[in-house]
């Protein structure tokens, strides 16, 4: 079944006719060529393809790309601003060393910063439950954990 | 996944029509777990009617006695509540357990109910609390509603609308979780309601959600984790897999069970 | 803003390859688009151990959008089955068995997930509804998953070729001497257990593109994996025998690792040969599912372990008994893993002087085994620091003590177990270790948690393991059939800015900054103006990649001696210029100087003469500035260190607590400490996985793999560890210029044997089968009641 669907992404309109069965995070990756956003399971469980719907963190691999008809989406392309200074979040990943295959990378941001929608200054602990639906093989999440904490600080 | 037709209605009423006129689709709420199932090719409905666009259904609403909560209601919306946790603050807390944060985004109530996973946790709230569940033909009682593992009283393309639930004087839930699916390997909600106490428990039967007669009566008697001393559901009863053989799901019911009656 | 450093090696500079990872730019395999591509999906065997009788693939092929459905039927004969680089001679002098691995299943499925068929299509949906339209008669065989099961008599053979399953049994040591020494022991203490089967899980799924050139019947494969060369060499000259020229392997950015992406799988060779086949470029991307039952996996020991030692604790021999899972088919390292890189580290960090141990090595109806984050080494820490700190129990003897009784502490020091260990200090880790996990609090600690019903519990694991791989000639002797150098490129271009190609791949390691760092150091110049590139055999001259903690040991030091090549070139470009002899020239700080003066020439300066070479002796040196070095290690590097677990169990549900991890360790000199810590996190996170949460498991009877997903199989998330106690002590490696040790495997080789210990003296007991999950815990502790 073929449907046309038309949404926001990372600010700009964009539409295109899709059969029912697309993923959001298929549409985002083969449509859009929005690559960053990763897919790391077929369970929704490893996170890599969280995104911003409205706002709110969800994994893009475990929703329709019919279902986001009409609303505003975020990727990771669309944190950075156009002149490339990155988003707080992108930068205290950077500068607590949050990230190295930078697979889970993409996922792991997009979580931390739907997380500031409704945890303004976390604990530690917090933000480990927090992160309970974001995998990462690579940094055993110490790094993870001090990014995500200093960039909901510089976010507020 | 396998293709589908896809609908997208605006009211109950439209959402039923159209599922009635495809017997082999399936209603899509939240989506966690069904299109999971249908991307493993687990599931492949030939329709699915999407219930995110019904503003019928997402309604939270509560007064003294109820807390109505619409099948649309997502589990975080439930978390956040503040309507909830005034009155059932063990609801909120457990709906802030399910899954993680994204899928709390996303699943319903509604959804969770009607699948009827034997792991799942709003089960245990919805038994535990004797809660009402509201259909588009009728509204079943909670014991009446659950019938099995991932059955349930509904019939054909019956809907879920909303659950309500009576206020409780203390509640709690209690989960030990499995750490690779965050489902409940047992899950223990007590509540003292008007009708007497209940406890609830999923992750563990054989048949799903079920109640505890014993802890019940010993709780009714005496409201406090040592009323539950040596009261332990048989090991028969219960499920063993590569996580929890039933014997020590035994063993955790009375534990958690005794640690949600010391927090309600 | 690195410009500035005084000198980078050593600093904590944030990594180059970031700006892309976090603006979503990078590059990995599935993210590659070519036109015209086709998509493959792999039909897999359901069932563990299978006759196949026929596979029928007519409706298949006609349904829509499909390009072509391949069987092994179809594999020409001229195409060999996946290669083992590594031979084992047993104890009977007879080489290992080798039983064939099709890149496509032949007469028989093997285990759950073995490849069938590929179906090309236009799409992967419509691979995929084709596939589900093949149809194969299986005649169902017994299958074993278990070695225990395996070695039984009249076992199910997994092939016909090792009727009794057995791979290959092999020994190390002086049997005599160890017999003799248990037979005076004043203490024998004795572990049984299981070195749980673990899946890797790298969060990238394995992935490849193929394609096919008609111009000039070439190739070029992108896929996702640690070593491109070897990928390409093993494919061309021992599967497909293509010409290896002919082949391009690209290996982009790359999603973790951790030894899963060594190997030469089937899925991308079918692609390959498939590509010329169909005229269009093939794109395959595992779905977890898939790299559930198809990935290698990593460890799978069953072990009797047993330490003899005087009275007053005095370690004595050590005598080991393993029986190693092999899987299905022999992956490409899997021979060398229970045996090289698993006997030889039972020394560990003491003073044994006697030890034999005898590896069996089983195939089972399994995923293929393989290397694993620490690989062999994890394995044998746990038999080692297991045993240790139970002895000490058994001998109530303090667990720091038993470990001062034995340390070893003069260098070189020769091993009963073939290694020589150039340089170490492991009481410096220990004191480190203890410190900071302020263990003369612990009692207080303990006595605390008890009045809350919580019992607490310290482990240690003094871990030692052999890193950068390796001396070719002696890997060689051992029976590696290649050799295990590295190579690098410097590139000085004309404007004196620099791109440093490395047969190293990192796939989330950080070399891109490190390796700028070294060269930056050396060369004097800044680190952004130096670009590392690596992962594609179009680019770089070699490589054997990825893999044991080599990287800056090997590969780093192939840089290094490129570029006392640029500088030497250098040298005698300044000395022309300066008319001087070109010993009278000394490099220093990005500058050639005539020594003795203030006559300089700055680095750029004499790229630019290299390129220009107008003033020039060219009678005598070539124009340019590019150099290319390989080094083969001497010897193996040797990291050690001390990890401390304190962990905190819940008495009425055996739920169990990291509640501090602390880690010491000794890497030699650090390059960049931050990525260090890094590398040291991961690795201990993984190691707790395996001791609390992971565990591969099939059932025994039905042969089905039953952790096929993350629903089953428990990965660590960010609730599940601590934040880490990590620091080094550094005695600089004695036979590499840079003085390095590699610090990749560390934390999960050292982790497992200090939390399981930590549980151990929680409860109260001898030994928890790991992973200690909640109710093995709970039984335990009932045990005790």
């Amino acid at each position: 079944m073929k449907m046309s669907v038309a949404m926001t992404v990372n600010g700009k309109p964009v539409s295109a006719e899709i059969e029912a069965r697309t993923l959001l995070v298929e549409f985002i990756r083969e449509k859009l060529l929005l690559t960053g956003t990763h897919v790391g399971c077929d369970t929704a469980q490893c996170g890599a393809c969280t995104i911003l719907v409205d706002g709110k963190a969800v994994k893009s691999c475990n929703m329709l790309a019919i279902q986001a008809h009409n609303a505003k989406i975020t990727t990771i392309e669309g944190l950075a601003k156009a002149n490339g200074d990155l988003h707080p979040m992108q930068e205290a990943f950077r500068q607590h060393h949050g990230l190295q295959c930078g697979f889970c990378t993409p996922g792991m941001v997009m979580s931390a910063v739907g997380l500031a929608e409704t945890a303004k200054s976390p604990t530690e602990a917090q933000i480990r439950d927090a992160l309970d639906g974001n995998f990462c093989r690579c940094t055993g999440y110490h790094n993870i954990v001090k990014a995500v904490k200093a960039g909901l600080e510089n976010m507020a | 996944m396998k293709s589908f037709g896809f609908y997208e209605p605006t009211s109950v009423r439209k959402a039923t029509q159209i599922a009635a006129d495809h017997p082999d689709g399936k209603y899509l709420a939240g989506g966690q777990t069904l299109l999971a199932a249908m991307k493993l090719r687990l599931a492949a409905p030939s329709d699915l009617v999407d219930l995110n666009a019904v503003p019928e259904m997402k309604k939270i609403e509560a007064d003294a006695s109820t807390v109505t909560v619409g099948a649309m209601a997502r589990h975080a919306e439930v978390a956040a509540s503040k309507e909830i946790a005034t009155r059932i603050k063990a609801l909120a807390d457990l709906a802030g357990m399910i899954g993680d944060r994204q899928v709390r985004n996303r699943g319903t109530i509604g959804g969770s109910v009607a699948n009827n996973d034997p792991a799942a946790d709003y089960p245990a709230a919805v038994l535990g609390l004797g809660a009402t569940i509201v259909t588009d033909k009728r509204k079943i009682a909670a014991d009446e509603f659950f019938k099995g593992v991932f059955q349930t009283a509904l019939d054909g393309t019956e809907l879920v609308t909303a659950v309500s639930f009576p206020v409780p004087k203390k509640a709690a839930y209690m989960k030990f979780r499995n750490p690779a699916s965050r489902f409940a390997i047992v899950g223990v909600f007590v509540a003292q309601t008007a009708s007497g106490v209940r406890v609830a428990v999923t992750g563990a039967g054989s048949k799903g959600v079920f109640r505890v007669k014993a802890m019940e009566d010993a709780l009714a008697k005496s409201w406090s984790p040592d009323a539950l001393k040596g009261i332990a559901v048989p090991a028969s009863q219960l499920v063993s897999d590569i996580h929890a053989s039933a014997e020590y799901r035994s063993h955790l019911i009375t534990v958690m069970a005794q640690r949600a009656v010391a927090s309600a | 803003m690195t410009d500035t450093l005084a000198r980078p090696i050593g600093a904590r500079i944030t990594r180059k390859e970031d700006a892309r990872f976090l603006t979503g730019a990078g590059q990995y395999t599935d993210d590659v688009t070519l036109a015209n591509q086709s998509y493959a999906y792999f039909l897999r065997s359901p069932l563990a151990h299978a006759r196949i009788k026929s596979i029928r693939t007519d409706k298949a092929k006609a349904s829509p959008g499909v390009v072509a459905v391949y069987t092994g039927a179809d594999l020409p004969a001229t195409v060999g089955g996946l290669p083992c680089g590594w031979l084992i001679t047993g104890t009977d002098g007879k080489p290992m068995k080798e039983p064939k691995h099709p890149l496509l299943a032949q007469g028989k499925v093997r285990h759950v997930g073995d490849q069938v068929a590929i179906v090309i299509a236009d799409s992967l949906e419509q691979a995929k509804d084709a596939a589900e339209k093949i149809e194969v008669d299986y005649e169902e065989l017994p299958a074993v998953v278990d070695v225990r099961d395996a070695i039984k008599k009249g076992a199910p053979a997994v092939h016909d070729e090792a009727p009794d399953n057995i791979c290959y049994v092999w020994a190390l040591g002086d049997k005599g001497a160890v017999d003799a020494a248990f037979a005076k022991a004043a203490h024998v203490t004795t572990l049984e257990f299981v070195n749980n089967r673990l899946i890797p899980n790298a969060i990238e799924p394995r992935a490849c593109n193929a394609q096919h050139a008609r111009a000039d019947d070439s190739y070029t494969l992108y896929v996702s994996n640690q070593n491109p060369h070897v990928e390409r060499l093993l494919m061309t000259a021992f599967v497909l025998g293509l010409p290896e020229h002919k082949v391009r392997v690209i290996a982009p950015d790359v999603g973790g690792g951790f030894g899963s992406k060594i190997y030469l799988y089937a899925e991308e060779t079918v692609c390959v040969w498939a590509s010329k086949l169909v005229g269009r470029p093939i794109k395959w991307t595992a779905d977890r599912s898939e790299a559930f039952m198809s990935d290698a996996h990593g460890r799978d020991h069953v072990t009797k372990a047993e330490l003899a030692l005087d009275k007053d604790g005095k370690f004595l021999a050590m005598r080991v008994k393993t029986h190693a899972a092999m899987g299905a088919y022999l992956s490409t390292f899997a021979s060398c893993i229970p045996t090289i890189l698993y006997a030889t580290l039972l020394a560990g960090q003491y003073t044994t002087p006697a030890i034999h141990c005898e590896v069996t090595a089983v195939f089972t109806n399994t995923a293929p085994v393989d290397a694993y984050r620490g690989a062999g080494r994890p394995e044998a820490t746990y038999v080692v620091e297991r045993l240790v700190s139970t002895a000490a129990t058994e001998m109530k003897i303090a667990q720091d003590d038993i470990r001062r009784r034995n340390f070893i502490r003069t260098f070189p020091y020769q091993t009963p177990v073939a290694l020589q260990y150039d340089i170490g200090d492991y009481d410096a880790c220990l004191d480190g270790a203890m410190k900071m996990a302020d263990v003369t609090g612990f009692a207080a600690r303990k006595a605390a948690a008890a009045k809350e019903g919580k019992l607490r519990g310290l482990g240690y694991a003094s871990y030692i393991e052999a890193c950068g791989l390796a001396p070719s000639n002696v890997a060689g002797a051992l029976g590696a059939r290649a050799g295990l150098f590295e190579a690098g490129e410097v590139r000085v271009h004309p404007t004196g800015k620099v791109t440093v190609f490395t047969g190293s791949h990192s796939h989330g390691q950080g070399h891109e900054t490190t390796f700028a760092q070294v060269v930056a150091d050396r060369l004097g110049i800044g680190v952004d103006d130096i670009d590392v590139v690596h992962g594609d055999t179009g680019r770089i001259p070699f490589g054997m990649g990825t893999y044991g903690s080599r990287s800056l040991a090997v590969g780093g030091t192939a840089i290094v001696k490129a570029v006392d090549k640029i500088v030497a070139k250098g040298r005698k470009i300044a000395a022309h210029l300066m008319e001087v002899s070109d010993t009278d020239v000394e490099f220093k700080d990005g500058k050639f100087t005539v020594k003795g003066t203030d006559k300089s020439k700055a680095f750029a300066e004499i790229a630019l003469t290299a390129y220009v070479p107008h003033n020039y002796p060219l009678d005598k040196l070539e124009p340019g500035l590019d150099e290319t070095a390989f080094y083969d290690p001497t010897n193996f590097t040797y990291p050690a260190g001390t990890h401390i677990c304190e962990v905190e169990i819940d008495s009425q549900t055996g739920e169990t607590k990291i509640v501090s991890f602390t880690a010491c360790d000794d890497f030699g000199n650090i390059v960049n400490p931050m990525i260090v810590e890094g590398q040291v996190h991961g690795g201990l996170t993984q190691g707790i996985g395996q001791a609390l949460l992971e565990g591969c498991v099939y059932d025994r009877e039905s042969g089905g793999l039953v952790t096929a997903s993350y629903m089953d199989y428990a990965m660590p998330r960010a609730a599940d560890v601590p934040s880490f106690k990590v620091d080094t002590r550094v005695t600089p490696c004695t036979h590499n210029p840079l003085g390095v040790k590699g610090c990749g495997e560390a934390g999960a080789i050292g982790a497992p044997a200090a939390v399981m210990s930590a549980i151990c003296d929680a409860v109260g007991v001898k030994d928890v089968e790991m992973p200690a999950t909640s109710e093995r815990v709970w039984r335990a502790i009932h045990s005790k009641k």
